[in-house]
């Protein structure tokens, strides 16, 4: 878990990867995300989102998960602001590039 | 021929909200509730589960552990376990360690007998565990009358011990009753006093709750101080979302509307028998065995019981009322306790829809483990005659946004 408490921003250009603390778990509508020590259970919605966060790590940026998930120019806002969610809770955490 | 009305299988539809996803049900629950032994100290006059005796045919040692990696295979984060009380079982320390080494978050709930200094100060050593304290009055006269001479004091000893070890969060989780419910202020101080959380989850004709529900089950004019309060406090307390039929007063309460039973939620009671929801131990509701080939897992995914459970209701009176939409009917184990049909309205419809309905029998219970002979701190019912404190108007939580494609938040525990 990040010991940031005020999350950065999550940017196109920035690196993450989802939070070692932070199991994904997939279902018909997406997946449950559990942070083990939290105790939070989040469910992200959309399987492009669930793509998005599992492209995190292996992806140079964030733009770069967004293109391997085919999110689209109109959608970005939206996953962005899902993702700074994600980086609020914690469950996903900044890394070097 | 099931007590189940006939649903028409519908595919699942894409996106939408939440709810109606969860309607469809899940790859695995996220809200599996597992008791342990019917054996318990105790004799509360609402048991759930009609414990008291341990049943020969439990499950050992070996086979919970094996269950406890079925979990993990499935990646059931948490579990809730319970009982009869959990902690009378030998191996329970040892069960809740192997669960936390499996990556197996577990919270157990207790009526705190022995939690003592020692036990307190290991819970609070790890993450993976929360504990959960039954009481069921804000005063040992409430209380005690319907779980046990001594029960009070032994709940709040074990309250002491735990927030002397620094454990936070712990839960104080209360059922709601005709009594009680004049004392909901009380309890929320008393979670204050040791850093706890309150939990407040319905009661329900289940197990030997069946004989004290018409005693017991909250006034007309309580379900509105209930629903007014949890308004008021929703965002403060834990409901395990058990109380969606009360949104039919108006605005939704926070969390999700739905009976979860079979779709999200199930119960693996403790000799191996899966059924649709802690409250729902009925053979009508038993899906499977974990001991039967393929163990829980199919039990899960292929049960006719929990497909049949996963198709949304269309037909039935509710299904035309205004509130349907929130109230979903509300609870199926409360209507077939109490002998309404399974599409119809709940015994505590808020709109009074109940009331005039044509009851059949009761179901006879097909399990009982209460004790037959005297319980040493056996409950005396108290009589009271509730009283209402005053609601007035308070600021109500924002609705939740429907439209992002994430939903963080409460961890969802059901009843
Ligand atoms: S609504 Fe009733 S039957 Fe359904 S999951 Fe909740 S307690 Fe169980
Ligand atoms: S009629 Fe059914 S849906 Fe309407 S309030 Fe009563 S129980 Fe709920």
């Amino acid at each position: 878990m990040s010991m940031l408490t005020t999350p950065l921003a999550v940017r196109e250009e920035g690196a993450w990867q989802l939070s070692g603390s932070v199991e994904l778990r997939p279902e018909p509508f997406g997946a449950l995300a559990y942070d083990f020590h939290t105790r939070r259970l989040s469910f992200l919605k959309s399987p492009a989102l669930v793509a998005v966060v599992h492209a995190l790590s292996g992806c140079p940026s964030v733009g770069a998960a967004l293109d391997a998930a085919s999110v689209t120019d109109a959608e970005r806002p939206t996953y962005l602001a899902a993702l700074q969610s994600l980086a609020a809770g914690g469950l996903i955490q900044e890394r070097a590039a | 021929m099931t007590a189940l009305q006939e649903r028409p299988f519908t595919d699942r539809p894409e996106g939408g909200r939440l709810v109606d996803q969860f309607e469809y049900g899940l790859d695995a629950p996220i809200c599996l509730t597992w008791e342990l032994t019917y054996a318990c100290n105790l004799a509360c006059l609402h048991c759930l589960s009609s414990s008291g005796r341990r049943d020969p045919d439990e499950l050992s040692t070996e086979e919970c552990k094996a269950l406890i990696d079925e979990f993990e295979r499935m990646q059931i984060f948490y579990i809730n376990i319970g009982g009869g009380e959990p902690t009378v079982r030998p191996d329970f320390w040892e069960l809740l360690d192997y669960a936390v080494d499996h990556h197996v978050g577990v919270k157990f709930s207790t009526n705190g007998f022995r939690i003592n200094e020692e036990r307190a100060a290991k819970l609070a050593a790890t993450d993976y565990v929360d504990v959960q304290i039954s009481l069921d009055g804000a005063t040992a006269e409430v209380n005690d009358a319907v779980r046990g001479a001594g029960t009070y004091d032994a709940a709040m000893r074990a309250m002491t011990n735990m927030q002397n070890a620094g454990m936070k969060d712990f839960k104080i989780s209360v059922v709601c009753t005709r009594h009680n419910i004049p004392q909901l202020d009380e309890f929320k101080a008393i979670a204050d006093k040791y850093g706890a959380q309150l939990r407040l989850t319905r009661l329900r004709p289940s197990g030997r709750g069946a004989d004290v529900w018409d005693d017991l089950h909250p006034l007309p004019e309580q379900q509105r101080e209930l629903y007014d309060w949890l308004i008021a406090n929703g965002d403060k307390v834990l409901t395990g979302d058990s109380f969606f039929h009360l949104s039919a007063y108006g605005e939704a309460l926070p969390g999700l509307n739905l009976c979860g039973a079979g779709r999200v939620v199930c119960l693996v009671d403790p000799v191996g028998d899966v059924y649709a929801c802690p409250f729902a131990i009925h053979d009508t509701f038993k899906a499977g065995n974990v001991r039967s080939e393929g163990g829980f897992d199919t039990v899960w995914k292929t049960s006719d019981l929990f497909l049949d459970l996963r198709n949304p209701q269309t037909g039935g009176a509710c299904t035309k009322c205004s509130a349907f939409d929130s109230c979903r009917g509300g609870c199926m184990a409360a209507k077939f306790f109490t002998g309404l049909p399974l599409d119809g309205p709940d015994p505590e419809c808020v709109k009074g829809n109940a009331e005039f309905l044509e009851r059949g029998e009761a179901p006879d219970s097909s399990q009982d483990h209460s004790h037959t002979g005297t319980v040493r701190n056996a409950p005396v019912p108290l009589v009271l005659s509730p009283t209402r404190t005053a609601s007035g108007t308070r600021g109500r939580p924002a609705s939740a946004c429907d439209e992002s494609p994430l939903v963080t938040g409460r961890p969802w525990e059901t009843s």
